[in-house]
């Protein structure tokens, strides 16, 4: 293999990269990305760069020592995959050919329909999307966060700090019950009521109201809620529009392998948009985690390389964490999975709890808020148990 | 200086013990039966790596999934960017001394904040 191109700069792109040099890749190595930034991380997005505590210099993911000889191709989108061709084509017309590729072209933020070319109305996914809020809650005021997932809880969080006036609005009767569960989706988004902050569950959001800056949030239910800032954290999508035509099979984002390889012979998929095959479960999962984005391109990568001739080691169960109210909370499995939820240290009242997830008494999750000790020895054994 | 930390059998492997110097380090038994000694503190944010995943000659912060090698301090996963100071390690008499490092120690900035005076 002389060529490989990653499309998408961001922790699965570098990682991929990463991977491709620490194993041996010492060909042409092209990394594609439509934002113009260098990799960045975005867990800080919501939180401390945000608060405008940590600043842009502090979310770069490359050391200043870094050097992975790769050409970088930033600012400019991929606009298709031509697999007889071998290449990738550009938004500006360029085209990267290529014996091997990479797909890591993430997720986009939901947008709310109708809200367009209202002025205060915002997602988070970039960073971009983040320096244009970051500066709006400076100004202060009202803010609606629309989602109580956790993007939309992190905002809530930082802008409570800030001193805004918070309210979330989840369609749903309990925010976070996808990936917490019903119980522990109510412990931890009970941390909003515990600071002050509305939380206004099971109504439906029916638009948005104002001339050219929005002004209040309308709710299904005939309210509402007075804002001048609004956040919508409604999930995100997998990009793979791009890919359409290409060949490549596309299922809730890039249909893969459990080492990551897609239909096409040569192609691979990391990070968001890609929905790898999970052989414990026996099914495809496309996981949005962080560590899923840095550590699966090592698999893939060692899939491409070898042309599709190598055995995937089971994955650790998924993590994730999140910061909230000064409260570290922890995740790690599939809660879904679940027929019972015990609080095993701490209390829920508290907001300091370690809860382990049973199916038929054996653990398949396990939630930490503030206990990252236990939760370490429990997600230790439960990969053991579920590998 | 060499400052004792705990007795080898009282280390099991795969298991670490953190002495509360200032900054904090730690001591880790591998599961090949070496010791190693580094600083306890993620260089990304405030962490305990006695707290963290050890597999090999690494350790994975428990928060944030940075990786550190044991022999080298070197960090080879994002978000951390710089490495952790290691510490010599002498075993006599079944007992664990630590000679700790003359090096300035790579922090992270809220605690570096903290011991320089600043705000926390």
């Amino acid at each position: 293999m002389r060529t490989v191109a990653v499309v998408g700069a961001s922790l699965a792109g570098l990682s991929a990269a990463r991977s491709l040099r620490k194993q041996g890749f010492d060909g042409r190595l092209v990394v594609i990305g439509d934002e113009p930034h260098r990799p960045y991380d975005r867990p800080p997005l919501s939180k401390e760069f945000l608060a405008g505590t940590l600043g842009e210099a502090e979310l770069a993911l490359e050391t200043e020592d870094e050097d992975l000889a790769a050409e970088w191709l930033l600012g400019t989108r991929a606009t298709g995959l031509d697999h007889t061709a071998r290449a990738v084509r550009l938004a500006d017309g360029r085209e990267v050919r290529a014996d091997g590729f990479v797909i890591a072209t993430g997720a986009v933020a939901r947008a709310l329909p109708g809200s367009d070319g209202l002025a205060g109305v915002h997602t988070l996914r970039t960073l971009d999307d983040a320096r244009a809020l970051r500066d709006e809650l400076a100004r202060g005021g009202r803010l609606v966060v629309i989602g109580g997932g956790f993007i939309g809880a992190e905002v809530a969080s930082t802008a409570y700090a800030l001193g805004l006036d918070v309210t979330v609005v989840e369609a749903a009767a309990t925010p976070l019950a996808g990936p917490l569960g019903a119980t522990m989706g109510a412990v931890v988004s009970g941390l909003h009521a515990d600071h002050g902050v509305r939380l206004l569950c099971g109504v439906g959001v029916k638009g948005l109201s104002g001339e050219h800056r929005v002004d209040a949030v309308l709710l299904e239910d005939g309210r509402s809620v007075p804002a001048n800032i609004v956040v919508v954290g409604v999930g995100a999508r997998p990009c793979v529009e791009w890919l359409a035509g290409s060949g490549i099979a596309l299922d809730n984002g890039v249909k893969c392998g459990a080492d990551g390889r897609t239909s096409l012979a040569g192609v691979v998929a990391v990070g968001d948009c890609a929905n790898w095959y999970d052989p414990r479960a026996g099914h495809h999962r496309r996981v949005e985690h962080w560590t899923g984005a840095r550590e699966r391109p090592e698999a893939a990568v060692a899939t491409l390389l070898a042309g599709g001739a190598v055995e995937p080691g089971v994955p650790r169960p998924p993590y994730f964490w999140s910061d909230q109210y000064g409260v570290r909370i922890q995740f790690a499995g599939h809660a879904g999975e679940a027929d019972s939820v015990t609080v095993e240290a701490g209390a829920a009242d508290d907001r300091d709890v370690l809860a382990v997830y049973r199916r038929a008494g054996r653990p398949v999750a396990v939630l930490g808020m503030n206990q990252p000790r236990l939760f370490m020895r429990v997600r230790k054994e439960l990969a053991a148990a579920t590998s | 200086m060499m400052i004792p930390a705990c007795r080898l059998a009282d280390l099991p492997r795969g298991e670490a013990f953190r002495l509360d110097t200032d900054p904090p380090v730690s001591v880790f038994h591998t599961d090949d039966g070496e010791v190693y000694a580094i600083d306890d503190t993620c260089t990304h944010q405030d962490a305990s790596l006695a707290d963290g995943w050890l597999e090999g000659c690494e350790v994975e912060c428990p928060l944030h999934a940075s990786k550190f090698d044991l022999r080298t301090g070197a960090v080879d996963s994002p978000p951390a960017k710089l490495p952790v100071r290691t510490h010599e390690v002498v075993v006599e008499d079944g007992m664990i001394y630590v000679r700790l490092s003359t090096d300035a120690p790579n922090l992270p900035p809220c605690i570096s904040a903290r011991l320089a005076g600043g705000p926390a």
